[in-house]
C-alpha cells in the first residue's frame, strides 16, 4: 500500500517536473528570442535618463501592403531657436532584423522639426519616434502598422 | 546596376522666413546584405549611410541611414528661407563613393 502511494507520488511528480521544465524552457525561449530590441536601443540612447511618452505626431499608414517601401514622416512641434530645439530624431522598428532605422541630425536654420523618408518592414511590428531635446530631454511615440507582404529580402 | 543618380527639388525663390520643403531622392540599390541574387548568392551590404545639407557652406541637415531604408531613398526636410544661396547635397555610400548636387534658391 505505501509502496502504491509512493509510486503515484512520484509519478505525479515526474509529470509535474515535466510540465514545469519544459514549460520553463518554452518561457525562457519565448523570452530570448523576443527581447525588445528598439526599446533596448532606446535605453541605450538616451542613456537610461527619463524617456516621456508624449504624442508626437508620427505619420505612418496603419497597413502597409507593400513592406518594401513605407513612408514614414514626423511633424514635432518646436520654436527651433538657439534655446529650445530638437536636436536628433530616431526612427526605430521592433521586428526588423535591426532595430535602428534612421537618426535625424536637425539645426535652427530649419525653422520646423520634420521630415519624410520611406523604410522596409519585414512584418507586422511597432514604429518608435525618438527626439532628443537641446536640453537633454527625451521623447518618444510609438505606432503600429500592419504588413501584408514583408519587405527585407530573405 | 542602374546608374547612381541624385534628383533634388528646391523652390526657385521663397520669400524671407518662409518654410520651405526640399525633396531629394537618389537612385541607388541599397542592399542590405540580406537578399539574395538570382543564383541564391548573397548580395553584399551595399546602402548609402550617410546625407548631409550643406546652406552656403554650413551644415543644416544630416541624416544616418540604416539597411531598414527602402531602396532609392527618398529624403523631405524643412528649411527656413533667409537669405539667398547654394544648397549643396552630399550622399554617402558603404564603398566610400560620394555623390554630389547642387541647387540654387533666391530669397526675396
Amino acid at each position: 500500500m505505501k509502496q502504491i502511494k509512493m509510486k503515484i507520488i512520484s509519478r505525479r511528480n515526474v509529470l509535474y517536473l515535466l510540465g514545469g521544465t519544459t514549460g520553463s524552457v518554452l518561457f525562457s525561449k519565448y523570452a530570448l528570442s523576443k527581447p525588445n530590441l528598439a526599446l533596448n536601443k532606446i535605453k541605450e540612447i538616451s542613456k537610461n535618463a527619463k524617456v516621456d511618452e508624449v504624442d508626437l505626431f508620427l505619420d505612418v499608414p496603419e497597413i502597409a501592403e507593400n513592406g518594401n517601401q513605407v513612408k514614414v514622416s514626423f511633424d514635432i512641434e518646436s520654436p527651433m531657436t538657439e534655446e529650445d530645439f530638437v536636436k536628433t530624431v530616431y526612427i526605430l522598428a521592433d521586428g526588423n532584423p535591426a532595430p535602428n532605422v534612421a537618426k535625424f541630425s536637425f539645426t535652427t536654420d530649419m525653422g520646423a522639426c520634420s521630415a519624410t523618408t520611406r523604410m522596409r518592414l519585414s512584418k507586422t511590428q511597432n514604429i518608435y519616434l525618438l527626439a532628443e531635446y537641446n536640453n537633454g530631454n527625451f521623447a518618444m511615440t510609438k505606432s503600429k502598422v500592419k504588413v501584408t507582404i514583408g519587405g527585407c529580402g530573405g | 546596376m542602374s546608374k547612381i543618380k541624385p534628383r533634388g527639388k528646391v523652390p526657385k525663390t521663397a520669400s524671407v522666413d518662409e518654410i520651405v520643403e526640399i525633396k531629394t531622392l537618389i537612385r541607388h540599390p541599397m542592399h542590405s546584405s540580406r537578399m539574395k541574387d538570382k543564383d541564391g548568392k548573397k548580395i553584399p551590404k551595399r546602402i548609402i549611410n550617410k546625407f548631409l545639407v550643406k546652406f552656403n557652406g554650413k551644415q543644416v541637415f544630416g541624416m544616418d541611414l540604416e539597411p531598414s531604408i527602402s531602396t532609392n531613398p527618398y529624403i523631405a526636410f524643412p528649411f527656413k528661407a533667409k537669405t539667398s544661396g547654394t544648397f549643396d547635397f552630399e550622399w554617402t555610400d558603404d564603398n566610400g563613393d560620394k555623390y554630389n548636387m547642387s541647387r540654387k534658391m533666391t530669397v526675396s
